[in-house]
């Protein structure tokens, strides 16, 4: 059975490009992608020591939306994520899970005090989630620098691998996306 | 894929524990978490393991005790201390100890996987699997380059003569004849094909930009900068750096760029940690290089530094034998991306495409396929497909030379596309930055 993915915006977020990314995702992961509008209690999240939102905790959070137990839910939102080590996140899954969640925050060419760049940051927003719903099918970091899933610590990383998987992380997708799960 | 390789992450808060642990997971780690040091003794003997992560404080048994400890089990895992920034002395103990780096909370994530990929390094345990997945993409990535012409050939074959070799290359030649195809094909037949090529415009970059795009920044080197930035010198490690409208480059970064290709050294704007990058140069330029030395736009040393190796290609008009293949490729090309049939050419279309001069060159050429492919209703391509300023017939009212047809030929586009460079621009089959050095150059006004 090939599962649903349901892209959150979150509390708000209606970008003009919600549309390009659940289309551009879908055609890459080969799945139905729904874009929806989410409300949650983000400011629950919020860490005041560090000014940022704590990834996990909202991951955590966003699972009660799930709208039955064979969808994956990927979140977007604008806010700035952290985990508890790490300075920030562009994202995170949970890896072989139901959940992940997308920031658009350190996408955007503002960030890095370089002009607005509207076409680079629905490159990277679409990279950046089919990324983290990789994981979520059970992928892992590719070493392969045009894949996908090749690990992105900078921007600019996003900005060099491609969109797609590279045929061996592919090959791995359609297994783990064809295998039938027990849920939590 | 897995990477086959063990962590210990050692840390009595839970949310550390759970965050780093999701992190090497999805790294591709196989994961093993303790609370304190007896319980990271205890998994010490389910190891070995490749890398162990200690927090220096914990309560019980402190992160230098447990590293002296594990030392004795195990003489090779690479230990990586964490700390808080108020304990960095004693990591530095830690370190004396023989830890093989420490980090402190919160990290950033380059630097802990840069320090993590840094302690594999040293076990040696990387190179292999790395080249072995990069050979996947490399049967993807490269696209053939057509012709068949002698001139083609001889390109050809220089190619694959300064692949193997690590030495700087200038590739020259008009707008669209293929500079960033050959540029890629060196590429991917070096030895550094397993790690990326990274391509910088030169030309369409603001001056301003340009300067960090290249060398990167670190944060509040300038208004805005809120975060450091990676430069493309620096992302080329192991690979090439493809440097585009070379000539385009300002006098003062020249000297900037003569540095680094001199020390494969240099520093981020704003940063005072120097950084190494080891990459080959490829540069391409449509300018005259040497012209511009003599009007004082382009430094000789630096030209000297890139120009080992050059590769001329040659416009598109004086190879028409390459035509023919050429469109058979973009038809094929076209059909396959649109989901049609592959056509045909009728003979009154060839005749048509070999008498055409194609100022856009190549992809001059693949437009006029793709929008014969897009418009075309016959089986095959028509010169109804084909919207070329008809041919080098006739005699040309204000001088024939090719310049004077090119200028002409923009003109024409330009009022047409009335006065969008960006629309201009892709009609005429070369970019906007070209477009604007092609309206400089003939001092075109714009409408
Ligand atoms: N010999 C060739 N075989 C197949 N495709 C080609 C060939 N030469 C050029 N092309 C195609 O034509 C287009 C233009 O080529 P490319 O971008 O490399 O030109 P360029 O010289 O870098 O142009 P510019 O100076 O405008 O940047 C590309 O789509 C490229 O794939
Ligand atoms: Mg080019
Ligand atoms: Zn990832
Ligand atoms: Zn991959």
């Amino acid at each position: 059975m090939t599962s649903r993915i349901d892209l959150c915006f979150i509390n708000g977020y209606a970008p003009s490009w919600a549309g390009r990314v659940a289309e551009e995702s879908a055609r890459v992961l080969g799945r139905p992608v729904v874009s929806v509008d989410l409300e949650m209690d983000l400011p629950r999240y919020y860490s005041a020591d560090r000014g940022q939102y704590n990834a996990t905790l909202i991951l955590a959070g966003l699972l009660r939306f799930r709208s039955d137990p064979h969808s994956k839910i990927v979140g977007i939102t604008r806010v700035d994520l952290f985990i508890p080590v790490l300075t920030f996140v562009f994202g995170q899954a949970q890896l072989d899970g139901p959940g992940s969640l997308v920031s658009t925050h350190r996408l955007r060419n503002e960030y890095y005090g370089l002009p607005k760049d509207h076409e680079r940051l629905v490159d990277r927003t679409i990279k950046e989630v089919v990324h983290e719903v990789g994981h979520s099918f059970g992928l892992v970091h590719c070493q392969d620098y045009n894949c996908v899933m090749h690990a992105a610590t900078y921007v600019e990383d996003v900005d060099l691998k491609s969109a797609s998987f590279c045929p061996s992380c592919e090959s791995l997708l359609q297994e783990n996306g064809m295998r039938p799960r027990a849920t939590a | 894929m897995k990477n086959g390789k063990k962590i210990l992450i050692v840390d009595d808060e839970l949310s550390v524990r759970n965050s780093l642990r999701e992190w090497f997971l999805e790294d591709g780690f196989a994961v093993e978490t303790a609370e304190d040091g007896n319980a990271a003794l205890q998994r010490m003997h389910s190891g070995p393991y490749d890398i162990v992560i200690i927090d220096l404080k914990m309560p019980g048994m402190d992160g230098i005790t447990l590293e002296r400890r594990i030392r004795e089990i195990d003489k090779d895992a690479a230990i990586i201390i964490l700390t808080a920034f108020a304990s960095v002395e004693t990591a530095v103990e830690a370190l004396k100890l023989g830890a093989f780096d420490y980090i402190t909370k919160p990290v950033d994530p380059d630097e802990l996987s840069n320090t993590v990929r840094n302690a594999l390094k040293q076990r040696h345990l990387e190179a292999e699997n790395l080249r072995l997945k990069a050979k996947v993409s490399e049967l993807t990535l490269a696209s053939p380059i057509i012709g068949d012409s002698s001139r083609m050939r001889r390109v050809l074959d220089l190619i694959s003569t300064v692949a193997g070799t690590d030495a700087n290359v200038v590739i020259r030649g008009e707008s669209g004849t293929g500079k960033e195809l050959v540029a890629r094909a060196i590429h991917s037949q070096s030895e550094r094909r397993f790690f990326p090529i990274v391509a910088v415009n030169c030309g369409s970059i603001p001056e301003t930009l340009l300067e960090s795009e290249l060398f990167g920044h670190e944060k509040g080197s300038f208004t805005g900068a809120q975060y450091r930035r990676k430069g493309k010198i620096e992302l080329a490690h192991g690979g090439t750096l493809f440097l585009d409208e070379i000539g385009d480059i300002p006098t003062k970064m020249q000297v900037d760029l003569l540095r680094v290709l001199e020390t494969r050294r240099f520093h981020r704007l704003g940063g005072n940690q120097e950084i190494t990058s080891d990459f080959r140069l490829v540069c391409a330029t449509n300018r005259d290089l040497e012209a511009l030395i003599e009007d004082g736009g382009f430094r000789e040393d630096l030209y000297y530094r890139i120009n080992v190796f050059v590769i001329d290609l040659p416009p598109l008009r004086d190879r028409p034998e390459d035509i023919p293949a050429l469109t058979g490729h973009f038809i094929e090309k076209y059909a396959r991306a649109m989901g049609k049939p592959v056509k045909d050419v009728s003979p009154a279309a060839e005749g048509l495409l070999a008498s055409y001069a194609w100022p856009g060159n190549v992809r001059e050429l693949e437009n006029a396929v793709e929008r014969a492919m897009v418009i075309g209703r016959e089986a095959s391509v028509e010169p109804d497909d084909l919207p070329l300023p008809l041919a080098r017939t006739g005699t040309e009212p204000e001088g024939s030379s090719l310049a004077a047809l090119e200028r002409r030929h923009i003109e024409r586009v330009l009022r047409e596309e009335k006065g969008n460079i960006t629309r201009a621009a892709a009609a005429l089959g070369i970019d906007r930055g070209t477009l604007y050095n092609k309206l400089r150059r003939y001092g075109i006004e714009r409408l």
